[in-house]
């Protein structure tokens, strides 16, 4: 033989030379172990004993998560010089969305509302649809700022109040954007957000013509719905139902979702929640806190539940929905689906309230019914309470530069930015969590706040654990957590 | 098997030719004779050669010399030759061997016996000596294959350690609109950004190169490859490719020294690699080198199902085709049938005698002719 084959040994020489640390955070996991996180979001979970080798070069070359801390890029050591491009390559792609804002913009086409939800942070009860719905003139405007954003592909939502009471002004809007994206040669997709109690197949089957999503509220079983949504006649949950079928019947299964709203009287209630949406065939819930907003902060009656009942919630859904998957039903919790691809792949979800920089504005643009433009939702529901510091302009009075590089924007993504700010530079669920400085702002007033107490803080940091541990502690529920990653 | 080499079995009036001819089979007479330097007369069965052409016949086809004609008879299990086949014939050591099979989906080309990587399971095993003549030839290969011709492959060696491979590629492009290609390669020249520029500057139309990561420990990697600084090139090489937005396989081989890290290598693909177009997990072939390496390389199939079925679901849960190669369905978790291909190659596939009365065979890719040296113990007909 030409040359003689070298024993693996020869190809570990590489180790003698120590190991270098690539940049990584730690924090407790619970007891004696840690998770470890890298800037691209991968983690390991260790011993304290072992972080303290590994973090003082002690770690012996042949120990078990050598290989582990290698492959996910903690350490590299002489043969894996690759590791640092590998590395820069997963933090360019969990930015790249930075690049391609706005991609969600939100026009209130009306305040107006037939429910009357304490919960509800934005809506009147009001015939007057000249105070309270969007103009032409304004819709215009707003659709010629959102035209300005880089973004190739973005989404419009219509929203409310309840955006069907003024579905004139929707058609004008998607008649328009279609027409300009043509024209652009942009992808733009539309979703109503409705309670659907008005809906007729008239206006379903302007959706289906034109490709239009309906997202619609469910809080869970019939007397829970209408407790927590009243209106006239005490049938928002008929209402809703039909209304789900009657989408379902034009535009199609796939074509309708739901989202829920936890409040006090949902507490006790996760599984029966989660049965409610599987016998309405939908196949994910997405487990949603209250926010403290608008009228759900006025009302304190009705939210009155904290962080950790909140957790307890979630845990016992979240339970549930494992359940389901273990014994072979696909049901998806999405709040935990949009942290798992964090954690599991190489995106970024692009969940607005997960995000550092901050998502408001970049990921979210507002366009009020009077013209008002907010940096997110939440930005807006806060004006509605009087206080108007995330107001970005005016879509009848500014343009797009003074809105985009208002200070009302990027003082509070600048100041919130979670890589420099205390506790969080340093937590190693940084690249899950996010800045949120409209939340912090709105409960600690100030859009950095105060970690410690800060309900959002504790809140995520829970349920970051919780998913690791779940992981940690069983393969098969990491597998079922694996498939529902958003993949590409 | 299938013989595609051997020895002249008869020979006459061969005295003229040059020393080494590729030609074309045909069964046209005429365009035969006008075109004798592109092909050879293929005999219909008991028939005279004719003057002006090379006339090839397989031995019983009852064809015989005449006069002043050139003749060459194949052995007899060689009788699969059809017209359209390319055939490299050897004039003074009276030898032949055929390039390219028109009836098969399997024709491999290769390009070179040399090679950066060593590897301890090479069914090819590389040889140092300059070798540039096979590329030469293959230029005239190419020119010959008819222009409907489909999909086949350039094996090594390394097939890009000669930069004028890159120019037979594009020929490929240019002659052979309908040809899928696809490169088996070590990707450590891509590391070159220069070189990956060339390749993707080809802009061929169907064009995949298939390049092995053995493992996401770059030592275990290079101790496969038996090659120092491998993994490091092998990975930028990938990188470099998608970078170009070329078409890239990632190729694993199963066996000892791969197989206990597979469920990491998967996620590691899925997180850093996710953008390759498709992934080939393949059992062993036992030749080359392989056989000399079998204590530390072989372990029965059967015994890394639990983790074969690990890397699928997570390769799969992300979206990236993936396939099984070289595995037979007795030996395989039946969640993963979906995921394996025939891709034994039909020159080279076999069944075991107890395959007989299997009510799967037809699924099933079979054993590579060379399992006899080794093969797993539970070979049996479902």
């Amino acid at each position: 033989m030409a040359k003689r084959f070298l024993p693996a040994e020869h190809y570990q020489k590489s180790r003698q030379g120590g190991y270098r640390l690539l940049p990584f955070r730690f924090t407790a996991l619970r007891g004696n172990s840690f998770v470890l996180t890298n800037m691209a979001g991968e983690y390991l979970v260790a011993e304290r004993d072992i972080l303290g080798l590994i973090v003082r070069h002690q770690l012996p070359l042949d120990s078990p998560i050598y290989d582990q801390l290698k492959s996910r890029h903690f350490i590299e050591d002489d043969d894996s010089g690759v590791a640092q491009e590998l590395l820069a390559l997963k933090v360019r792609t969990k930015s790249q969305h930075l690049a391609h804002f706005t991609s969600l913009h939100i026009f209130v086409v009306s305040l107006r509302c037939e429910h009357s939800c304490p919960y509800c942070q934005v809506s009147r009860q009001s015939d007057d649809k000249i105070a309270f719905d969007m103009s032409l003139e304004t819709a215009m405007k707003s659709l010629d700022l959102a035209f300005r954003t880089p973004a190739k592909a973005f989404k419009i939502e219509f929203q409310g109040g309840e955006p069907l009471l003024n579905f004139e002004l929707i058609k004008q809007i998607v008649l328009e954007a279609e027409q300009r994206a043509i024209r652009e040669e942009r992808e733009v997709a539309f979703v109503i957000a409705t309670n659907l109690a008005v809906v007729t197949e008239d206006i379903l089957d302007f959706c289906n013509d034109h490709s239009i999503l309906i997202s619609t509220s469910l809080d869970g079983p019939r007397d829970l719905h209408n407790q927590n949504r009243p209106r006239p006649g005490k049938d928002s949950y008929e209402r809703t139902i039909a209304g789900i079928e009657l989408s379902r019947k034009v535009l199609g299964h796939d074509r309708v979702s739901a989202l829920m709203t936890t409040t006090r009287f949902s507490l006790k209630r996760a599984s029966e929640i989660i049965d409610e949406y599987r016998r309405l065939g939908f196949d994910q819930i997405f487990l949603r806190a209250l926010s403290p907003y608008g009228f759900a902060v006025k009302t304190k009656s009705i939210n009155a539940y904290d962080a950790a009942e909140w957790l307890q919630f979630y845990k016992e859904g979240l339970d549930h929905v494992i359940k389901l998957n273990l014994d072979g039903e696909r049901f998806v919790e999405r709040y935990a689906a949009i942290i798992l691809t964090k954690m599991l792949t190489p995106f970024n979800p692009g969940y607005v309230d997960l995000m550092s920089p901050a998502g408001i504005g970049t990921q979210a643009l507002v366009y009020n019914y009077d013209g008002d433009i907010y940096a997110s939702d939440e930005g807006r529901m806060l004006a509605e309470m009087g206080d108007k510091t995330f107001r970005l302009g005016n879509a009848m009075t500014n343009s797009y530069e003074d809105i985009i590089f208002s200070d009302a924007l990027l003082n509070p993504i600048e100041d919130s930015f979670t890589g420099s700010v205390p506790m969080c530079s340093e937590c190693a669920f940084e690249p899950y969590c996010g800045a949120e400085p409209v939340f912090h702002h709105a409960t600690q007033g100030d859009p950095v706040g105060h970690k410690p107490t800060s309900g959002f803080c504790t809140r995520n940091m829970e349920i970051f654990r919780h998913l690791i541990e779940l992981m940690e502690n069983s393969p098969e529920i990491e597998r079922i957590f694996r498939s529902w990653v958003a993949t590409r | 098997m299938i013989t595609l080499q051997g020895n002249f079995k008869r020979s006459f009036g061969l005295q003229k030719l040059s020393e080494r001819l590729v030609r074309r089979l045909t069964m046209d007479r005429a365009a035969a004779v006008s075109r004798s330097a592109d092909f050879a007369l293929l005999l219909e069965p008991a028939s005279k050669a004719p003057e002006g052409c090379l006339s090839v016949a397989v031995e019983g086809s009852g064809c015989e010399p005449s006069g002043a004609s050139t003749f060459i008879e194949l052995p007899r299990d060689c009788d699969h030759v059809t017209a359209g086949d390319v055939v490299r014939f050897e004039i003074a050591k009276q030898r032949f061997r055929i390039l390219y099979r028109k009836n098969s989906d399997h024709n491999n080309f290769l390009v070179t016996e040399r090679c950066d990587n060593y590897c301890l399971m090479c069914s090819q095993p590389p040889k140092s000596a300059n070798d540039d003549w096979i590329l030469d030839e293959l230029f005239d290969v190419i020119r010959l294959l008819d222009e409907q011709t489909g999909g086949f492959g350039f094996t090594g060696g390394e097939p890009t350690l000669n930069d004028r491979f890159v120019e037979l590629l594009k020929l490929c492009n240019d002659r052979l609109p309908d040809a899928a290609i696809h490169v088996l390669s070590n990707g450590r020249r891509f590391s070159d950004p220069s070189f990956a520029e060339r390749w993707a500057s080809i802009a061929h139309r169907d064009l995949m190169v298939g390049i092995p990561v053995y493992s996401d420990i770059s030592s275990i990697h290079d101790h496969v490859v038996q090659a120092d600084g491998a993994y490091n090139e092998t990975i930028r090489g990938i990188l470099n490719l998608k970078r170009l937005k070329q078409r890239v396989e990632i190729r694993v081989v199963l066996h000892q020294r791969t197989f206990e890290r597979l469920p990491e290598l998967a996620r590691f693909i899925t997180r850093n690699l996710l953008f390759v177009d498709h992934v080939a997990l393949m059992g062993l072939e036992i030749s080359g080198f392989t056989r000399a390496n079998l204590d530390q390389l072989w372990i029965d199939p059967i015994d890394y199902q639990n983790e074969l079925y690990d890397a699928v679901s997570t390769l799969d849960a992300f979206g990236i085709r993936t396939s099984i190669y070289n595995l037979q369905l007795c030996l395989l978790d039946k969640r993963l049938w979906k995921f394996a291909v025939k891709s034994i190659s039909d020159w080279k596939r076999e069944y075991f005698p107890q395959c007989a009365g299997c009510s799967v065979r037809a699924d099933c890719g079979g054993m590579f002719a060379t399992a006899k040296h080794r093969f797993s113990d539970h070979i049996r007909p479902l």
